[in-house]
């Protein structure tokens, strides 16, 4: 092809795709907007009830969380979280409104206020104090060294290499 | 009739069990053989009795004999004949019962083998695992006890059960019987409590050991340990294979996608493998270095009072959760038993502090004797996190008031951080040296599986930019992988070029040289395999939830699932099935069908739902049937997840199992187990003298 | 050898000290885990006996305060003189639904008698709640229980539940599960014969 017109082809190629892209474009735009002008109240789909079912638990049964539990009262608190959703509630007020209704043991996580707290310290100040311990363990053990620090006089001089073919073969039978 | 037999039995094995418990006591403490003897004898007794009353039990449901009060409760006519001799262990009383038969049984093998060096520990090893026995029997006998008939009091409502016919009723047998709760009818509930039950009890042994070697003061040496090393390894790997068994059931029969909901009673049942991992880990310290005996004690000691604890909190409903069985009167007798053996256990340990000194020093904080101490600190951090949870709602509601849910999210964040760096030591500890790692030494053996590890995490980092916090979990299972296949590599490579073999000849051999060590690795490999499965259900898991017309279709990821119809049928068991059907695509391609479905037990009247799974080693592609419109069967419910790498979970069992295999065969040879300590002063005072005769 | 021999005997001398110096250190260890520990086994002996405990059944009645679905409200104190009842269900409870028009029943028989019925709605959605009053045409008070306050110190094991508080204020028993004829009536006719200073009694 010729110099010229592959270059007006590739100038129509490009065209053609921008034109597309616009119109995708706005059509995409008038879309969105029809959709915010119409005043039907959107329906929250299964999923977005879920993931803020996920974070309470069934004020009922044992251990179960409220996604997944079966029981008609979960299937009933499932559709309060869809209505409060679609009335417009934002997260924290749907999960403050369970803590209020049914107690805080609602809650998959438990809070990190109030007396509550102390679930979530005590695990921390577990693990420093275990890392202390651990340290006072290891430098207890290394103390004792000292006391076996006899010297005894050495003449001979053992060479290193012998040493370190010792080392290595126990340290294979190990 | 023959279940009369089964209750005699069961009463004379309690009544050896007794007698075993003080004979040997007396027998110890005064030292009359005669006495110990006796005690001998009365233990290996127990075994064929309880034998005798599992094996009436069995029997009993077998033929469906529903005068007894238990098979009326957990079988029933529809049941296969398989199915109800695995309901011996299905309820309270049977399971209780099953359970002493295996501790009877593991005490029966113990006592039978060879005691020369240990002779002097015998009497106590009696006392104390019989002691168990006979409170577990105990609780069989008095308040749990499989036997109990039912009689019927003329005009009565209801029926009531006794061992023995009250004044004025008439024995009564019902036609067909409850059934097992339809849950429990899976193969991993089959195997899980027969597993986990030999895992908890296997773990008496040590404990009786490490509890007579405190007694008779002979703690000081290490023998005991060595005696019970491969029961403490039999026992953890029924147990870790138990509770992998335990998150199959729950992941297949369930419904919910997951395997693990750090439940109260799983907690109960996790706590123990932690300190009975860490236990297996810090004995072999304590064998080559002479250390850590007191940790040893703790953690055997933390291993039994678990495991009782654990029973107490399935069984008694003192923390709510979903696995408790009915609430019953063993409350009271497992809590005493716990305060008795928990206190007693303790205050031995402190009466014997002094005996339990180290025989060697630290050189070095940077060696595989520090690398043990920390290990043996974050299993305990973590199992002191998972106690702490577990136990928390309870305090909450004594202190405030308040009733308090600690849940999933709780565990995973505190517990999370501390496995992390556990399985990092894991990868990284093999290659310390004991006593003292150079830096140098370790730099260039962790230098390679670091940089290939870094460069797999990078590579996977900029695939998954949208899960940032997933690519630290996958660098470390990187990285441990790498770091276990260059210890292989090291190893095959030393034995090939001193000794001209062919590398794959090394490989075996490496095996059968050194049984322990690299059957170690193989379980640590199978450890990542499960690190990486939970890394990838984890933070990669996607869901979905869709209500579907026939023909409608829902996708998710690179999935989508058309809903064909509805089918209903009557099932196997007494139950009736409803079944959809899901054709799954992949972008255009199809796959295959899914059928999750919905089985209804008619007789319990209970629900079970049955997912539709299509497994591959990248992912699981998990459907669940909801529920379906009204009588319309027009339009049903999905929910539908996409779990990846969740079978490197169970793969990761099998090279577990593989492993521990590997590691607890029986070798060859016996040879003596020596351990080395290279001194160099003394090796040279050694070498400086001439031949004395010294 | 002898250096060995030389040195182990200097090596014992040390650790012994050590050992007897460690006696004080691990006498408040002693201490501290005794303590830990025993404080556990108090608090699963606790849990225990209120894992085992049922539904407050005898005492005075613990008082609370209930705002119904309508706006009306009670408090348990203010109703001394007469008998209460108080019910506690929730929608989604098959059995409830069976004794629920016995008790509408029974409340219409004794309202002007001198008795108070109370039904507190446990753990429950707003909206199902009134659908169950309208279908079973409630008119006694009904409210949710919020927070699940009055259910946990009554301790119910269930719902539903009833409890029979006398003109005194004191607890006269519990009924766990559905409550059918004539149970009820039995009970209210034994409560409302009893005398109470300053209450015509009941003929």
């Amino acid at each position: 092809m010729r110099p010229e017109i592959s270059r007006a082809v590739s100038f129509i190629h490009i065209f053609l795709v921008t034109i597309t892209a616009l119109s995708l474009a706005f059509s995409l735009v008038t879309t969105q907007t029809g959709l915010a002008q119409s005043d039907t109240p959107r329906r929250p789909s299964a999923d977005e009830v879920n993931a803020i079912a996920k974070k309470l638990y069934c004020p009922v049964c044992p251990n179960t969380p409220l996604d997944v539990c079966e029981t008609k009262a979960c299937e009933d608190w499932r559709a309060q979280i869809r209505d409060q959703l679609a009335a417009g509630w934002s997260e924290e007020q749907i999960l403050n409104y369970f803590v209020e209704q049914y107690g805080e043991r609602v809650l998959a996580e438990p809070m990190r206020s109030g007396f509550t707290s102390f679930v979530w310290i005590l695990p921390l100040i577990g693990v420093v104090l275990g890392l202390v311990i651990v340290y006072q363990v290891l430098k207890g053990w290394q103390g004792k060294r000292d006391l076996e620090a006899v010297q005894i006089p050495v003449e001979d001089q053992i060479p290193a290499e012998t040493l370190a073919r010792i080392e290595k073969e126990l340290r294979e039978i190990d | 009739m023959i279940a009369d037999f089964g209750l005699v039995t069961l009463l004379l094995a309690f009544m050896f069990s007794v007698y075993a418990t003080f004979a040997s006591l007396y027998g110890g403490w005064k030292d009359r053989p005669a006495w110990v003897e006796s005690a001998r004898n009365a233990t290996l007794l127990v075994f064929p009795l309880l034998s005798g009353s599992v094996m009436i039990i069995v029997y009993s449901l077998y033929k469906m004999d529903f005068s007894l009060a238990y098979i009326a409760d957990v079988s029933s006519r529809a049941m296969s004949p398989f199915l109800r001799v695995t309901a011996l262990w299905g309820g309270q009383q049977g399971s209780v019962l099953f359970w002493s038969w295996i501790m009877a049984g593991f005490v029966a093998l113990v006592l039978v083998r060879k005691w020369e060096g240990d002779r002097e520990l015998m009497p106590y090893v009696i006392m104390v695992s019989m002691l168990t026995t006979a409170f577990f029997v105990g609780v069989v006998v008095f308040i749990t006890n499989p036997f109990v008939r039912l009689w019927h009091y003329p005009g009565a409502a209801e029926l009531t059960t006794a061992l023995f016919q009250p004044a004025g009723a008439m024995p009564y047998t019902p036609d067909d019987g409850q059934g097992l709760n339809p849950l429990l009818r899976h193969f991993g509930m089959i195997g899980h409590p027969p597993t986990t039950y030999i895992g908890f009890t296997g773990f008496v042994i040590p404990y009786a050991f490490a509890m007579a070697a405190l007694i008779t003061g002979r703690s000081r040496g290490d023998e005991w340990m060595r005696t019970t090393r491969r029961w403490t390894l039999v026992a953890w790997i029924f147990l870790t294979v138990g509770l992998i068994l335990g998150g199959r059931w729950a992941y297949d029969v369930l419904g919910w996608g997951g395997f693990w909901g750090w439940d109260p009673v799983e907690n109960a049942m996790f706590m123990p493998w932690l300190t009975g991992t860490a236990f297996l880990h810090s004995v072999m310290m304590t064998e080559k270095r002479g250390m850590l005996k007191k940790w040893n004690m703790v953690l055997i000691i933390l291993t039994y009072s678990l495991t009782i604890f654990g029973t107490f909190i399935t069984r008694t409903g003192v923390i709510s959760s979903v696995h408790a069985f009915a609430k019953s009167a063993l409350g009271p007798a497992f809590f005493v038993f716990i305060g008795l053996t928990f206190l007693g256990s303790l205050s031995l340990l402190f009466s014997r502090w002094g005996t339990l000194k180290s025989e060697h020093q630290l050189q070095n904080f940077i060696s595989r004797e520090a690398a043990f101490v920390l290990q043996n600190m974050l299993f305990l951090a973590i199992t002191f996190a998972v106690f702490w949870g577990t136990v928390f709602p309870l305090i909450s509601e004594l202190v405030t008031g308040t009733k308090i849910t600690v849940g999933q999210p709780y565990f995973i964040k505190v517990t999370g951080p501390l496995f992390f760096v556990l399985v990092l030591l894991m990868g990284v500890a093999p290659l310390f040296a004991w006593r003292k790692q150079a830096a140098r030494n370790l730099g260039r053996a962790i230098l390679y599986p670091f940089i290939g590890s870094l460069a797999i995490a990078a590579g996977w980092g900029y695939l998954h930019r949208m899960h940032p916090a997933s690519i630290p979990g996958l660098w470390l299972v990187s990285f441990v992988i790498l770091a276990i296949l260059t210890e292989y590599w090291k190893g095959v490579q030393a034995r090939s070029s001193s000794r001209g073999e062919n590398p794959f000849i090394s490989l075996v051999k490496l095996f059968s040289r050194n049984q322990r060590r690299y059957g170690g690795y193989i379980i640590h490999l199978g450890v990542v395999m499960i690190a990486l499965g939970i890394i990838g259900d984890g933070f990669f898991k996607q869901e979905t939830q869709g209500t579907l017309a026939v023909g409608e279709s829902l996708s998710i990821g690179d999935y989508s699932f058309r809903f064909e119809g509805l089918r209903g049928y009557p099932g196997s068991d007494g139950r009736d099935v409803v079944e959809a059907q899901l054709k799954l695509f992949k972008g255009n391609r199809f796959i295959r069908d899914l059928r999750p479905r919905r089985d209804f037990f008619i007789v319990q009247e209970q629900p079970v739902t049955v997912p539709g799974v299509y497994s591959t080693s990248g992912e699981d592609v998990y459907t669940l049937l909801l529920g379906w419109e009204g009588g319309s069967q027009d339009a049903a419910t999905f929910r539908i997840y996409i779990n990846p790498l969740i079978n490197w979970v169970w793969a990761g069992g099998v090279a577990l199992i593989l492993g521990t295999l590997v590691a607890a065969w029986p070798a060859k040879k016996e040879r003596q187990e020596v351990t080395y300590v290279l001194r160099p002063d003394v090796l040279r005072g050694v070498l400086a003298q001439p031949e004395t005769g010294n | 050898m002898r250096e060995t021999q030389l040195e182990s005997k200097q090596s014992v001398q040390p650790m012994l000290e050590a050992e007897q110096s460690s006696q004080p250190r691990s006498q408040i260890g002693y201490y501290v885990t005794f303590a830990l520990v025993l404080s556990m086994l108090g608090l699963l002996a606790w849990g225990l006996k209120k894992a085992q405990a049922g539904p407050v059944q005898n005492g005075l009645a613990p008082d609370f305060t209930l705002r119904g679905f309508d706006g009306r409200t009670a408090t348990l104190s203010e109703l001394r003189g007469q008998v209460v009842i108080i019910n506690f269900w929730a929608s989604w409870c098959p059995p409830c639904r069976e004794e629920a028009a016995y008790l509408e029943r029974t409340w219409r028989k004794y309202q002007d008698r001198g008795v108070v019925f109370i039904g507190v709605d446990y753990a429950d959605t707003d909206k199902e709640a009134l659908a169950y009053i309208a279908e079973f045409d409630i008119t006694y008070l009904n409210g949710p229980d919020i927070g699940t306050r009055i259910s946990q110190t009554y301790n119910i094991q269930g719902v539903p539940e009833t409890f029979f508080v006398d003109k005194k204020g004191q607890l006269r028993g519990v009924h766990i599960g559905p409550l059918y004829p004539p149970q009820l009536d039995e009970k209210i006719d034994e409560l409302l014969a009893e005398s109470y200073p300053g209450v015509a009694h009941d003929r």
